[in-house]
């Protein structure tokens, strides 16, 4: 099957290293502490942030720093197929350690011991991308709770089909069977801390992939700070400063 | 929701200061260098497609086995292959019985992913009959001993179990629809058909320099900021690469660490060949054995 014809478009009419658009809204669970829905294209998702709280389980609090907790869960009705079981299965696990280890790193966990904060998502639509969209969901509810951070995450995929790096597969392209790397930076200190491939890849393509990613994480992170800075301009109105 | 990482190993203050000082003059607690492997020890069982591993104090042991299912319905031509492993909770006492945890699942879809979505076993040549019988391999994967890098010990005991690994053969009815299976008497049973060997590599982010350290033991990952495998073959290619969160490193970083893992992966594939190799032929030796009269019945 052909993902970039030869005048060089996608299946969905993008460029290869054109990014799906983006939309992002804070304050989308008027409960939480801290609440963002994000979409890349066509895949949804919502985050809602609880906390610093009282732990929950005793037995599991930690005397010098915050307790992150994260789950990712997919809405059965986010993919074509009804899917049966929404969480517990092994992807969801695997999601939920990824996002919790990715937001834990850049959280400034010491500054708030014995306390507890959940991170949920859950996926709404289904369209490639999810990880990178929950990631950048969790970003922005963070921001919105005021949970210190070092620096924001952002996240974005990659793939090589046609022997041509894509930037930000959706669906179709993500389960042609070729590689599917994914990147989660923090902008302002320029460092990895997520990368995930699948698939084979040669080396030295995989640099350029790799770059390719990175290069649409600092997008989404300029985009992400427009975003909050708006927010931040609508709060000081509201407070009539 | 299990929260800890499997490695929940309460050290000292002190431990660990220490660990993170004598990385900085490049020296490890266990007296290797920086980028230098522990010993790997590739050793099989009497039955086919079942191998143990110890790297360093890491034990591991996996074993293959096969059965004939009915294949997905959007892979109608090719067999399955799937991963289970088992976090015994003689190996750490932090690992409980029961329903794997979140590390065991990561180290089965890291394992997984290296295996599968790299295409290095051939699943087409696993279908009997096209939309109803196939052959679905089943990989355990059984940690006896943690001493840190399970991974990689695990990942080493699922390639050498699927090298060592004979199915039955099979042949067809006279309708062309029913499958007889062949007892490994009346047929020599095959092996699967491997095209390339995925080797995992882990390293360890350690300290507020982030000095990488390969193979860590288990104090090492109690102390560590954050870990990346990276799984390749000697081909060149990158097969799968796992760094979930954890301490942000630069892009350079990354790409040299791949680079010690493409001659890393390439000594213990050769470890791995040589051993399957020496099982290879010591099982060949045998069944010479069996079907030729010992000398010893001439005795008299």
């Amino acid at each position: 099957m052909e993902y970039v014809n030869p005048e060089g478009l996608r299946l969905d009419g993008r460029r290869p290293m054109e990014m799906r658009q983006l939309r992002a809204e804070i304050g989308a669970v008027s409960g939480a502490d801290g609440s963002a829905m994000f979409e890349m294209g066509n895949t949804k998702v919502i985050a809602a942030v609880y906390g610093p709280r009282e732990v929950q389980h005793r037995s599991q609090m930690v005397n010098d720093k915050a307790l992150i907790r994260c789950e990712y869960t997919m809405a059965n009705f986010s993919t074509g197929d009804r899917t049966r079981k929404p969480k517990g299965d092994r992807r969801s696990t695997e999601i939920s350690l990824v996002i919790r280890q990715t937001m834990e790193a850049c959280i400034l966990t010491h500054l708030m011991p014995r306390s507890q904060i959940d991170i949920f998502v859950q996926v709404l639509q289904a369209d490639g991308g999810t990880r990178s969209a929950c990631i950048n969901a969790a970003t922005l509810a963070l921001a919105d709770a005021g949970i210190p951070m070092r620096d924001l995450v952002t996240s974005c995929s990659s793939g090589y089909l046609n022997s041509t790096p894509l930037l930000d597969l959706n669906y179709v392209e993500d389960s042609a069977g070729g590689p599917d790397v994914t990147v989660g930076i923090l902008p302002k200190l320029d460092k990895v801390t997520l990368l995930q491939m699948d698939a084979k890849l040669p080396m030295d393509i995989f640099e350029n992939v790799m770059q390719l990613a990175t290069e649409g994480c600092k997008a989404v992170a300029n985009y992400i700070r427009e975003v909050l800075i708006q927010n931040t301009k609508q709060l000081e109105h509201r407070r009539g400063v | 929701m299990e929260q800890r990482l499997a490695n929940s190993l309460i050290m000292t203050v002190n431990e660990k200061k220490f660990i993170e000082t004598a990385l900085l003059s490049d020296l490890r607690v266990d007296g290797r260098r920086p980028f230098d492997y522990r010993k790997l020890s590739i050793s099989f069982g009497r039955e086919d497609g079942s191998s143990e591993v110890q790297l360093g104090n890491t034990r591991v042991m996996g074993f293959v086995t096969g059965q004939l299912v009915q294949p997905y319905r959007d892979r109608p031509n090719e067999g399955t292959l799937a991963i289970y492993t088992e976090f015994s909770p003689m190996a750490d006492p932090s690992f409980e019985a029961g329903r794997p945890g979140e590390s065991a699942i990561e180290l089965g879809r890291i394992v997984d992913r290296g295996l599968r979505e790299s295409r290095a076993v051939d699943t087409e040549s696993l279908c009997v009959i096209s939309g109803k019988s196939v052959w679905a391999i089943r990989i355990d994967l059984h940690i006896i001993d943690n001493g840190g890098n399970l991974v990689d010990a695990s990942n080493v005991a699922a390639l050498a179990a699927l090298s060592t690994f004979r199915r039955p053969e099979c042949t067809l009815g006279e309708n062309g629809q029913e499958v007889i299976v062949h007892p490994p008497e009346a047929r020599e049973p095959l092996p699967l058909i491997i095209h390339h060997l995925p080797v995992a590599v882990t390293f360890a982010f350690i300290g507020k320099e982030n000095v990488v350290v390969i193979d860590p033991t288990h104090h090492e990952e109690a102390v560590m900021g954050g870990s990346m495998t990276a799984t390749l073959n000697t081909n060149g290619d990158v097969c799968a690469i796992q760094k979930a969160g954890g301490e942000g490193v630069l892009q350079s970083v990354i790409m040299q660490c791949l680079r010690i893992a493409s001659v890393k992966a390439g000594d213990i594939t050769s470890k791995i060949k040589s051993a399957v190799e020496s099982y290879n032929t010591e099982r060949s030796l045998r069944k010479i054995k069996r079907h030729n009269p010992s000398p010893a019945g001439y005795k008299h």
